[in-house]
This record gives structure tokens, C-alpha cells and sequence, in this order.
């Protein structure tokens, strides 16, 4: 058999049903990519020995004939879900062997249907950064131009590096403003951000919890749709999670796209946004048409205040969920002489600085006297731009925009706060919106690297969102792949 | 550092305080510049009218469900405990809180 490497989800199915080769040879092939990549500094953590033993039982029910859904699919998984028995530290310093004693949901999903866990994959510090360089134990390189060392994108960087360097063939992500649509785009790979309440939150380290979302990092549009649909379902461990239907995502990819309505916002622009990005979204706009369906011009003139939204919300729920960190039930601890000076030296030790900007950020807006004048204002901002969302989706059906103002960025080259925040400008509209999102590969730029586009959709219409991301994908065409990769 | 600035050493040392991060204050300078610039970023804001508008916590329009009030989970003393830094027959151990 050619190399194992080269097959998606679906293809890797049907051959391990043919008996083309068996789930130890895939496993021991993807592990063997694993080793090949470790300068990208992609997997915290390996379980090879759990993936064998998982294996076995995959190869044995292919003999018998009752294989599951995702049976023998090697993934990799975003450190911000526990995995039972598996070190789990959100890329921070304060979860360093922190072994749960529970699996969350999701993976549990994932699990139950046959997919087989390789390790965790490097993300920011608690999920909070762009770049992938406040993770704890060292930023991901980029397989794209990897001589170069450009960021991966953040926070699921790990999980994008791992999708396009070969070393897992799908990869869990988290969501909270755009931490699984941007790092795709930069990796040349496809993200996708499900509706809010999709999928259940349990088990996954909280950062916001009104905006955290889990979804899959996948090699195409028809890998995330079988990945979606064993990660979705409700959860009655998760009050926010959706007792609405799963749709079959994959079965039902293929549809026409003839006459469906697809809005350009005008606001999705920047200044310095590149050309090639530009061209992208025009090429996008040509397959569109090619295919049937009528572009329409769209306003959202809130888009601007999505930021400034987010950079309120988000640092407030995360300065409250991660006031559990406090040295005694999990995680690190450093003593002191009091109770309260423990807290501190483990808080001041365990956390990196952009966390610790971030929860004094949020405990500023969150604190008597201000509460008023940042919080519930962004609040009720937040209000407004979901009402323009609802407005525009009466209009068109889906939204075409950039998912990223630039292409990937040499790691250590943005020293500005403000414009790392600002990498996320065209994807946080949608995590404050609750609505889904997908980034998928069109081309290279003049740097050759990847340039993505993102596609927004009305709520739970994930699958309308990923048949207009296969007619784009088919129309592109992307097949480069990085010099960083495994083969 | 602006007049503008609505982040100083002191409100810096009450943040801190809150939030159960010690400040240190030699280094506190760069800090403080990068929450004043957060705080001018988000203060675009003002710009918005948000007369009678109702705040949005949460997207998902269905009210947080209820049930029983039963147990359906639990036996997990082992498995609470399992990760803690320092426990004691079956509790977790803190610093002495009372002399």
C-alpha cells in the first residue's frame, strides 16, 4: 500500500473495510509522522501505547464486521479537552500534571465511535492568544515554509500544524473568537466552528463560556462533516448545549447550491489587507456564481465593534472561570505562608502574562463602579450585532468573507497587543453572534502560504454551511502541501 | 503615560488584590501601558447607542433547563481528590487559616 498518510477520513474508512491494511499499520504510520515532525513542536503529550491497544480492538471489529462510525481514525486532540488519564494542561504552566479523572464529552463522543486518541496538541495559554506563542512549553512552528518559523495561528495551533503536517488526520479544536477558523486559514487546512450549544462544553478547560465552542480541523469540507457529526449531540452536562436534531453532515453533502443568496459584507476589510487575500475572495465569489448562486452586497456596520466587544465579554468570563485555579484542588501549587499568599505565588508562577492581562482586564470591567460602563455595555452591544446578524440572514442565506487579514506571520514578529487582537477581527462577529463559521483553503500567496475563506451561516445550518464550503472546495482546488510534512 | 489613563499603580494593586495576582511593582509600568491601551481600545464603545437595549448573556434564546432534584452521579471522593496538591483523609489541606 502507497503511503497511508495521503488518505482522508472517508477514504481511510473504506480502505480499512476492504482490509487494504489494518488500523496497527495506520496508527503505527501516523505515529512514525509524529516522530518525523517533533522540531514542529506540535504534541504535548503522546499516548502511543493507549493508541495500539485501541487499535487492536478496531482491527478486531473490522474482522467481525462491526465496525463504528469513526472506527480506527487517529486524531489528534487540543489540550484543552480532559482526557481521562491523559495530562491535560491547557498549554499552562498552572495545569502542569493535571490527570482528569474524566473524559469530556466530546472526546467521549469521539472515543465511543471507534476514533483513536494519538496525544494532545499545543494551543495558546488557556486558549487565549493568536499565535500559538503563549502556549507554556513553546510555540508550534508552521509546516508551511517551516525554515521560516511563522506561527501556526492560535489558539488551536497545534491542531492545524498536526492536520497539515500529516502527523494526525483530523484534530479537535476550541473556538472562542476564532481560535479553530484562523489557525486553519494559516495552515492551509479546514476549520469549523459549529452554532453555540452544538456541541457540549463539559470537560473542556472553560475560557468564555458563552462563546466557547469545540469543533473539528479536518484535511477537507467531507472529513469535517464526519468529524462534526459524532463531536455534536446534546448534553445534559452542558446547559447550554442544543437538544436539536444532529443532521447525517455527510450524507447529506452534495446538494446544488443553485440560487441560494450569498452576502459580501463590505465591512470584512482592513487596512493593509493583503492582495492575494483579496484576490481569494474575489476567486470565491467567481466559483460562487459558476455554481448558481447570487452574490448580494451586505452592510453590518456593527462589525467594527466586534472587537471591542469581545475584548470585554471574554477577558470577564475567563477572569471568573479561572479563579479556580487556586492551588488546592488541581494543578500546580506553590506555598506561602498564609493561605492568601499561596494563592498568589501559584497564580503569580502558573499563569503566563497575556492570562494574567486578561483576567486583570476582566476583573477591571467586572468590578464595582465599572460594571456598568464596560460590561453591560458590551453586552448589550453584543445584542445589537446578533440582531444585525439576524437582519442579514433574512436577506441572503450564507456570508463570504476573508477569515483572516493576513497570511501567516513570522513567530515573534507582532510585539503590539492590538494588532495580535486584531487577527481575529473577521471571525469574532461570529463567535459573539453564536452562529457557524468555516475556513477552508484557496490558494497560496505570494509567500506561499495559505490563504483562507471563511463562510458564516444561520444558526445550526452547519449543513448548509458545508455544502457551499465543497462547492468552493471543489471549485479551488487546493492540493499544495506544506515542506513541513510528514511522508 | 496619558491622562487618560484609567489604570494606575493603585487601581494596578487593587486589580491584583482581586484577582489574586501579585503585583510587582518595578516591573508594573509595561503593564499598566498594555491594560490603558486594552481599556482605549474597548472605550470605542461609547460610540454605540444602546439606549433601551436589552444586554445579551446569552446566545442560545432557551432558558437553562431544570430537573429533578435527585442524585444521579457522586461516589467520586477518590476521583475528586485525586488531583490535589496536598490532601488528608479525604480532604483537601490548605494553609492554617486561624492562629
Amino acid at each position: 500500500m502507497s503511503n497511508l498518510l495521503q488518505f482522508s477520513i472517508s477514504e481511510v474508512l473504506s480502505l480499512l473495510e476492504k482490509k487494504e491494511f489494518s488500523t496497527k499499520e495506520l496508527v503505527e504510520t501516523y505515529i512514525n509522522a509524529i516522530e518525523k515532525t517533533k522540531d514542529l513542536n506540535m504534541y504535548l503529550t503522546t499516548c502511543f501505547d493507549q493508541a495500539f491497544e485501541q487499535a487492536k480492538i478496531s482491527d478486531q471489529n473490522y474482522l467481525n464486521g462491526s465496525q463504528r462510525f469513526l472506527e480506527g481514525i487517529p486524531l489528534g486532540v487540543k489540550d484543552m479537552f480532559c482526557t481521562k488519564g491523559i495530562e491535560t494542561t491547557a498549554s499552562s504552566k498552572i495545569l502542569k500534571k493535571f490527570i482528569p479523572t474524566y473524559e469530556s464529552t466530546v472526546t467521549q463522543n469521539l472515543w465511543k465511535e471507534g476514533a483513536i486518541n494519538l496525544g494532545k496538541l499545543s494551543c495558546d495559554e488557556f486558549a487565549m492568544g493568536s499565535s500559538n506563542e503563549t502556549a507554556a512549553k513553546g510555540e508550534v512552528i508552521n509546516p508551511w515554509n517551516f525554515e521560516e518559523k511563522r506561527t501556526p495561528g492560535g489558539s488551536s495551533g497545534g491542531s492545524a500544524a498536526a492536520v497539515a503536517a500529516k502527523a494526525a488526520l483530523a484534530a479537535t479544536g476550541t473556538d472562542t473568537g476564532g481560535s479553530i477558523r484562523q489557525p486553519a486559514a494559516f495552515c492551509g487546512v479546514v476549520g469549523l466552528k459549529p452554532t453555540y450549544g452544538r456541541c457540549s462544553r463539559w470537560g473542556i478547560v472553560a475560557f468564555a463560556s458563552s462563546l466557547d465552542q469545540a469543533g473539528p480541523i479536518t484535511r477537507n469540507v467531507s472529513d469535517a462533516a464526519l468529524m462534526l457529526q459524532v463531536m455534536s449531540g446534546y448534553d445534559p452536562k452542558d446547559s447550554t448545549s442544543s437538544n436539536k436534531d444532529v443532521p447525517n453532515f455527510y450524507n447529506d453533502l452534495g446538494k446544488s447550491i443553485k440560487g441560494i443568496k450569498i452576502g459580501i459584507p463590505e465591512e470584512y476589510n482592513s487596512d493593509g489587507i493583503s492582495s492575494d487575500i483579496l484576490n481569494a475572495k474575489d476567486m470565491t465569489i467567481n466559483f460562487l456564481k459558476e455554481n448558481g448562486a447570487e452574490i448580494i452586497p451586505v452592510k453590518l456596520p456593527l462589525t467594527k465593534y466586534s472587537l471591542p466587544v469581545y475584548y470585554i465579554v471574554a477577558p470577564a468570563e475567563a477572569s471568573s472561570n479561572l479563579a479556580r485555579y487556586d492551588g488546592v484542588r488541581y494543578g500546580a501549587r506553590i506555598d506561602g505562608n498564609s493561605l492568601d499568599e499561596m494563592y498568589e505565588n501559584t497564580r503569580n508562577l502558573g499563569f503566563g502574562d497575556e492570562v494574567k492581562r486578561r483576567i486583570m482586564i476582566g476583573t477591571y470591567v467586572l468590578s464595582s463602579g465599572y460594571y456598568d460602563a464596560y460590561y453591560l455595555k458590551a453586552q448589550k452591544v453584543r445584542r445589537l450585532i446578533k440582531n444585525e446578524f439576524d437582519e442579514i440572514f433574512k436577506q441572503v442565506d450564507y456570508l463570504v468573507t476573508p477569515t483572516t487579514p493576513t497570511t501567516a506571520f513570522k513567530l515573534g514578529s507582532t510585539q503590539d497587543l492590538l494588532t495580535m487582537y486584531l487577527n481575529d477581527v473577521f471571525t469574532v462577529p461570529a463567535s459573539l453572534a453564536g452562529i457557524p463559521g468555516i475556513s477552508l483553503p484557496i490558494k497560496l500567496d505570494k509567500n506561499k502560504l495559505p490563504v483562507g475563506i471563511q463562510i458564516l451561516g444561520k444558526d445550526f445550518d452547519e449543513q448548509g454551511l458545508l455544502n457551499v464550503a465543497q462547492v468552493i472546495e471543489s471549485c479551488a482546488s487546493f492540493k499544495d502541501t506544506p515542506n513541513g510534512v510528514a511522508s | 503615560m496619558s491622562n487618560n489613563s484609567k489604570i494606575d499603580l493603585d487601581t494596578l494593586k487593587k486589580l491584583g488584590k482581586l484577582s489574586r495576582i501579585p503585583i510587582d511593582e518595578a516591573g508594573s509600568n509595561k503593564l499598566i501601558e498594555d491594560l490603558n491601551k486594552i481599556i482605549g481600545f474597548i472605550e470605542q464603545l461609547n460610540e454605540v447607542d444602546t439606549e433601551s437595549v436589552n444586554p445579551l448573556s446569552s446566545v442560545t434564546g432557551h432558558n437553562l433547563p431544570i430537573r429533578e432534584d435527585v442524585v444521579n452521579d457522586g461516589n467520586k471522593n477518590n476521583d475528586v481528590l485525586e488531583n490535589a496538591p496536598e490532601k488528608k483523609s479525604g480532604y483537601f489541606v490548605v494553609p492554617k487559616v486561624i492562629e
